[in-house]
């Protein structure tokens, strides 16, 4: 570190370490902050304790074999990046999943979407100094950590998706537990607002701090709620649609200021559009076969292939390049956080210690997604 | 601001012919431009002036030398823009940093990764792996490997 003591030192210039283990930084990060006494002046975000090498592992995997890698890079929004890679391989295959099977795929990834948002909502009321909702949004959250572990088995990491369809069939329980889920967190909302929206010291906490505006979210490559709260409304799911989307009806929030309440607001908003989005999914939900059958090996085409999908975060990518074999010759994941991690190098400096939290817990992180 | 502006704008720095339009139903991509290092620079102030983003820069090892890899994307509509560069082995890039700053860190992650050092980055360090790590995990000669190709027996023909 010695190389990067500043020539000139004030009494009151220090260095200090947020994290790795700190309770706010959801995942190991470590922000190594240049402090003159309560502001900060730079930020180093460092980043890499949860690099676990996926990328590398999935070149010596079959590509069914890096099924159950992909949920384990956002553990928080696994049924998204599930559903990416898996349709990443359809398309570049040629592989025709059932319609029931993508209408199943959507009402989970939307269920995902919610239990994300749900998660961050708890997390981050709670980094700002309010306990109480981290129980309601959790009470909310476990109902759908319960529908999909009916289906897939597994409560976060979520490996529920085939090269040609999904695993397992939903049945009525699975539609009635979802439906009633759906009318108890429309009963909530009241209480969110009450408990949150309207709360004068939240407001005062998030109003116009961490303000990310459109030029320096494009600059960063920021995608998501944070680019969506800067005004700009671009949601994969509408700009180049995969699955069903096309057929279903929803609207992209987007906020004004780019602010920490802007990025709140948009969450809020963008969990009622998931619940619509299910609803629709499940009203349409076509009978008929979960899975087409494939060969047990898939062997993509000689050729390079992006895919791009919505996770909780933002722009999801797969970037394959295939060599015609059943191995991956090179795969890479785009990842959202990346872009929305590293606005903190511009963000940051000039505020607050205090706002370092509430910034960084606003920007929705999961650091072993950056890592991979 | 659309992919047609920035093709126009595209051509005028690099040749011509090697400005591919792709299938996007395919290969998801509409844009492949193949440059070489010396026009990263002018290629990505055209994209950002185009109102385009910086998706990722990634690269991939290959027995002639890694290819690298930009890729730039747009909010509005379908125009997702490719770009290539061949490099021999120990070549270096010109950073785009001071275009995007997103660059910054995807080219410390790419030079972390597969060792290509990119020329005027102000903070080449590594990036996920430890400070002390002697090695560059995603090139084909590092660990277990199935293959080991040349760029041109995938990338060439591959729309044909």
């Amino acid at each position: 570190m010695s190389t990067r003591t500043p020539e000139t030192v004030t009494e009151h210039t220090f260095y200090l370490n947020l994290g790795p283990q700190h309770p706010s930084t959801h995942g190991v990060l470590r922000l190594f902050v240049k402090l003159d006494g309560e502001y900060v002046m730079e930020v180093d975000p460092i980043i890499g304790y949860g690099h676990r090498g996926h990328e590398k592992m999935a070149e010596s995997h079959f590509y069914e074999q890096f099924l159950p890698n992909t949920p384990r890079m956002d553990y928080l929004s696994g049924m998204l990046f599930n559903h990416a890679y898996v349709a990443a391989v359809e398309k570049m295959t040629g592989i025709k999943p059932p319609p029931r099977a993508e209408y199943i795929r959507v009402v989970c990834a939307e269920l995902n979407r919610v239990a994300s948002h749900l998660m961050w909502l708890g997390a981050y009321l709670m980094d700002l100094g309010g306990v109480t909702p981290f129980f309601y949004a959790f009470d909310d959250r476990e109902n759908i950590l319960d529908i999909l572990d009916r289906v897939s088995g597994s409560r976060l990491t979520y490996n529920y998706c085939r090269f040609g369809g999904v695993a397992r069939d939903v049945d009525d329980t699975f539609i009635g537990a979802t439906r009633d889920f759906i009318k108890r967190l429309r009963g909530r909302w009241k209480d969110y607002n009450n408990l949150v929206t309207k709360n004068v010291i939240f407001i005062h906490r998030t109003r116009d701090v961490g303000v990310i505006d459109k030029d320096i979210a494009l600059r960063f490559g920021c995608t998501g709620p944070v680019l969506r709260a800067a005004g700009v409304p671009y949601d994969v799911r509408r700009v180049e649609p995969y699955s069903v989307y096309s057929e279903l009806d929803f609207e992209i929030p987007t906020g004004v200021n780019g602010d920490a309440l802007d990025r709140y607001m948009i969450r809020l908003r963008e969990m009622e559009q998931s619940l619509r989005i299910i609803e629709q999914a499940l009203d349409r939900l076509p009978g008929g076969p979960i899975r087409t059958p494939t060969p047990n090996k898939v062997r993509p085409p000689k050729g390079d292939y992006y895919f791009a999908a919505e996770s909780a975060r933002g722009a999801l990518g797969y970037y394959i390049v295939s060599d015609g074999s059943e191995y991956p010759y090179r795969l890479k994941v785009r990842v959202p956080s990346y872009g929305n991690l590293q606005t903190l190098t511009e963000v940051l400096p000039g505020t607050l210690v205090a706002d370092t939290i509430c910034i960084l817990g606003s920007i929705d992180i999961v650091v072993p997604e950056i890592d991979r | 601001m659309s992919s047609e502006d920035l093709k126009r704008a595209l051509e005028k720095i690099v040749e011509p012919s090697s400005v591919h339009a792709r299938d996007y139903e395919r290969n998801g991509c509409l844009l492949e431009i193949g440059a070489e290092p010396g026009q990263l620079p002018a290629i990505a102030r055209a994209a950002r002036d185009a109102g385009f983003f910086l998706e990722f820069i990634t690269a991939v090892d290959f027995a002639d030398g890694p290819v690298a890899v930009y890729q730039f994307n747009e909010c509005e509509t379908i125009s997702r823009t490719q770009v290539k560069v061949q490099l021999a082995r120990e070549e270096s890039l010109p950073s785009i940093g001071s275009v995007y700053d997103a660059a910054l860190w995807y080219e410390r992650e790419v030079f972390d990764l597969f060792g290509i050092r990119f020329d005027n980055h102000p903070d080449l360090r590594r990036l996920l792996l430890p400070e002390d790590a002697d090695f560059h995990p995603l090139l084909k000669e590092y660990g277990k490997v199935h293959a080991f190709r040349s760029a041109r027996e995938i990338y060439v023909d591959q729309d044909a």
